[in-house]
């Protein structure tokens, strides 16, 4: 026991010491680099000593560099060192570490001087450090760099790069880049194929435009391969174009879609015109805040998860509210739709001014968790935002449970029975009066999960579900009232037109035409996409 | 069943309603202009150009109870032909302007100047003329109400549907409006009016005159709309609200009947939103917006609708009841509101008029049965 214990403090021991005399043995590096700009050659020492200290590799250089960059790097000529001033001029630093050397004031000091070939040369081998910095996002910028800028001055950093590099993807890109500088510079006809043949592969936009600077330099069939491979590219381009499209549209949908399910039991099922039903979705949002600023005031460690605890508080926040308007108010207007309109309307505007009243006119703020951030990079140049994604499965997966409970359980069962024939149902021992009751609950408390999802993607303030009221009533029109499955049609049509539109018409027009293009669908089936048929529909 | 109209011409309340009308129109601007500032008897202008407003809104709501107390027509888009008029008047007011705006630009108003446009589009043409403006007012709404009118009502689009797609319509107008590319000053919209005809809008002179147009407007259009709902046309249109399809089964060709009076009703939208404008000064797009819309439904309803005075009333007494709430406490207006919306429709269905239906003739009549598509009816 003893014995691994010290066996366990020598490595520990020994692999401290060794990483110590590294970073001592890159700083004596660095020094002897800066030493050399000193060389006292003019211009030659000093370009000398920034391809020494571009070859440390060692971020400690970049300091130096950036400071003879700017005119900051100078020689004491007392004892002979270089030092770096500091921004205010009055300091010296110490060129490695940045440390305080001492004043500037009483030291005769020299500035190195550059000109503009000089910093050519420093970027360059700053860009070249950073190719070798030790943190992969930081290499992957400057590799991305080169590749649009295709200097040629990069392709020594760059090759000593690809030498060591050892992460695959990096080592692609950097193969790429070492061909977008072929590309601009070289002559040789198999090396400019095997070029474009190298950034073709990588079909993004970028690709596209190193590949176009290249046209008209090239000729014969090196200009045909070239062309070729732009088109390639930008018949690629298109299609991801295509797919992006439909991704944001089906996320569009997925939101439609979480709006209107809720409409589609109250209205589609019950005949009831809920215009409070965006008041329904707005009162599930402040749950989610409320829920939200509960978790971060007593459990702050399962704040991330305050989102899933929203889910239930907001289904019966939202539901509890439906089924109190729904015995209040609308049980005494069934069979007068339009009657329900205004009282519900009525509801609408005392539920956003109570809101108001209560939580105050501004925005509030939800905090997305970490699970819910960030995006998915399928390919370059299309990627999946986390929350549209999860919105989409949330979506979907309401839907299906909805589906299955109208299908399969007893209430679903009844909640059909009253819709279809009143009568007969509280004949075969229905209460059809709990049954309204609890239909309009649970289509409020989806109204509540949908406001879940919303506050993720939209502002959380009273007017949140007046955004959402015309086009969920328009989605469940449009897809014919009374089935679901219509509606989940008409989400997804909607949805998806709409974002299909945008890139021609703009975000306005796009709605707009939507608007007319339902109305006139409205005229040539009055009924919507999947109307019901019998002789109760005209009731 | 049938709200059939044997009675006079008016009834009793509606003859009531024409003589306070008058009245007003006539003390009003009188009180306003003829009585000295000190005087306890003299009318401010702000009260002038506010019962003004109301009286605005009163043929607003007189409009809708036309289309939906005596054909069920549930329009949640009214507002939509009613800003179609302020903006036809509202861009007479503007090439009105000429040299004066920000700008100085003769040629262009001044929002078209700072858009950098070149030239006035070609739907500006003839507003520098007050006729073809005046022509506008009437023919913008109607040519609106037409078309909508027409697709709908031809394809038997009834009940809820149509008041989900009216309320589309002056939706998709809304947000067309907001566009500065449409050329209708964007979310600006039109305002800095300077004069109409040649009088200055400021000052009371124009602005009594604007008020007594208002009442005689609303008087004149009580009067058409009740010689039409008292004419054979008439109950046709009752006849159509009570049960659509029997009426189209005795030979009807209700669409047409449907379209004659929607047409006529958004004309008469537009009227009053012209009028509206010169008063208020200014029409932007939130004209359009589908509250307002069902806000002038909830005044008919509370008024009292099949009944038209009822809808004028009701328009003014919770225009007033707004005014007065909003200055005072101003948080609680849309409780007041929503309250109201719920309350009339659970408690009062015959509105206002039904608390006088002593001396009106509501009261010899069985409720007023309206939505009548929503109801399964034996015979259909």
């Amino acid at each position: 026991m003893a014995c691994s214990f010290m066996t366990r403090l020598i490595i520990i021991l020994a692999a401290f010491v060794f990483m110590a005399g590294q970073s001592l043995a890159g700083e004596v590096a660095v020094r002897a680099a800066i030493a050399k700009l000193a060389g006292g050659n003019g211009y030659q020492s000093i370009e000398d000593g920034i391809a020494a200290l571009g070859a440390t590799g060692d971020p400690a250089a970049a300091l130096s560099l950036n400071a003879l960059s700017d005119g900051r790097l100078v020689l004491n000529k007392t004892d002979n060192k270089i030092y770096v001033l500091d921004a205010s001029g009055a300091k010296l630093l110490d060129p490695v570490t940045g440390g305080a050397a001492g004043e500037a004031a009483g030291a005769t000091l020299e500035k190195l001087k550059i000109k503009n070939s000089i910093r050519r040369k420093i970027s360059a081998a700053l860009s070249g450090m950073t190719l070798l910095a030790k943190d992969r996002n930081v290499r992957l910028r400057a590799v991305q760099t080169i590749f649009t800028s295709a200097d040629a001055t990069q392709l020594e950093a760059l090759e000593s790069a690809i030498a060591v590099e050892s992460d695959n993807e990096i080592k692609i890109r950097m193969a790429q880049a070492r061909a977008a500088i072929t590309l601009a510079t070289s002559k040789d006809k198999a090396a400019l194929k095997e070029a474009i043949g190298t950034i073709a592969i990588r079909a993004d936009r970028e690709a596209l435009k190193v590949l176009g600077n290249a046209i008209g330099k090239v000729d014969g069939e090196t200009a045909s391969l070239l062309e070729s491979s732009i088109s390639g590219i930008n018949g690629k381009l298109r299609l991801w174009n295509l797919v992006q499209n439909v991704w944001y549209g089906l996320s569009l949908s997925s939101v439609l879609l979480l709006a209107a399910i809720g409409l589609a039991i109250t209205f589609g099922v019950m005949g009831v015109i809920n215009m409070a039903h965006g008041e329904m979705v707005m009162l599930g949002a402040y749950s989610t805040y409320v829920v939200q600023q509960a978790f971060n005031a007593y459990l702050p460690s399962a704040a991330p998860f305050a989102l899933l605890a929203a889910l239930p508080a907001a289904f019966l926040v939202s539901g509890l509210v439906g089924v109190l308007i729904e015995r209040s108010v609308i049980r005494h207007l069934y069979g007068r739709p339009l009657e329900t309109l205004l009282a519900t309307w009525g509801i609408s505007l005392i539920l956003q001014q109570g809101t108001r009243s209560i939580f105050g006119p501004t925005n509030k703020e939800v905090v997305t968790p970490h699970w819910m951030s960030g995006s998915m990079e399928i390919v370059a140049g299309l990627s999946l935002t986390m929350n549209r994604l999860i919105i989409l499965l949330f979506a979907l997966t309401v839907f299906t449970a909805l589906m299955i409970m109208m299908r399969k359980s007893a209430i679903g069962l009844q909640m059909r029975a009253v819709t279809q024939n009143r009568a007969m149902a509280n004949a075969m021992g229905i209460r059809s009066r709990w049954v309204d009751a609890m239909t309009f609950g649970l289509g409020s408390g989806i109204a509540g999960l949908a406001g879940v999802a919303l506050s993720q993607i939209d502002n959380v303030s009273p007017n949140l579900g007046q955004s959402y009221i015309i086009d969920s009533f328009l989605v469940v029109v449009f897809g014919g009232v009374g089935n679901l499955w219509g509606t989940f049609a008409g989400a997804l049509t909607l949805g998806i037109a709409n974002k299909f539109l945008e890139p021609f018409a703009g975000a306005v027009l796009a709605k707009i035409f939507i608007l007319v293009a339902v109305i006139l669908f409205i005229q040539k089936k009055p009924r919507g996409l999947f109307a019901l048929k019998g002789r109760w529909v005209d009731a | 069943m049938i709200n059939t109209p044997t009675s006079p011409l008016f009834g009793r309340a509606g003859i009531v309603f024409l003589g306070i009308l008058c009245a007003v129109a006539g003390i009003v601007p009188a009180l306003n202009l003829f009585v000295s500032p000190a005087s306890p008897l003299h009318v401010p202008d702000y009260i002038v150009t506010l019962v003004g407003k109301y009286l605005c809104y009163a043929l607003l709501a007189l409009s809708v109870d036309l289309v939906w107390g005596f054909c069920g027509i549930l329009s949640l888009g009214h507002g939509a032909f009613f800003a179609l008029g302020g903006y036809a008047i509202g861009m007479y007011m503007m090439r009105q302007i000429g040299a004066r705006g920000v700008y100085g630009n003769a040629a262009l108003p001044d929002f078209m100047v700072f858009l950098n446009w070149k030239e006035l589009p070609w739907y500006w043409y003839g507003f520098d003329f007050f006729p073809f403006a005046a022509l506008m007012v009437l023919v913008a709404p109607g040519l609106l109400a037409l078309v909508f009118g027409w697709f709908a009502f031809r394809s038997r689009v009834t009940g809820v549907y149509l008041s989900i797609i009216t309320q589309a319509m002056t939706f998709a107008l809304l947000l067309a409006f907001f566009r500065n590319d449409m050329g209708f000053g964007g979310n600006n919209g039109l305002t800095d009016f300077k004069e109409i005809l040649g009088y200055s809008i400021q000052v009371p002179g124009t602005r009594a005159v604007l008020f007594i147009l208002s009442a005689l407007a609303l008087g004149l259009c009580f009067v058409i709309a009740r010689v039409i709902v008292n004419s054979k046309f008439g109950r046709v249109l009752v006849g159509i609200r009570d049960a659509e399809s029997r009426t189209r089964f005795l030979g009807y060709r209700v669409e047409h009947y449907k379209l004659l009076i929607f047409v006529v009703s958004a004309i008469m939208a537009g009227i009053a939103g012209a009028l509206y404008v010169p008063q208020v000064g200014i029409i932007n797009p939130s004209e359009f917006s589908p509250e307002n819309s069902i806000e002038t439904v909830i005044w008919t309803a509370f008024g009292g609708r099949g009944t038209l005075w009822g809808a004028a009333l009701g328009a003014i007494v919770i225009n007033a009841t707004k005014s007065w709430v909003t200055g005072a406490l101003p948080e609680i207006w849309l409780f007041v509101l929503g309250g109201l919306f719920i309350f009339v429709t659970l408690f009062m269905p015959k509105g206002l008029a039904g608390l006088f239906s002593g001396w009106s003739q509501v009261k010899a009549k069985r409720p007023i049965k309206i939505a009548a598509s929503s109801q399964p009816e034996a015979a259909e």
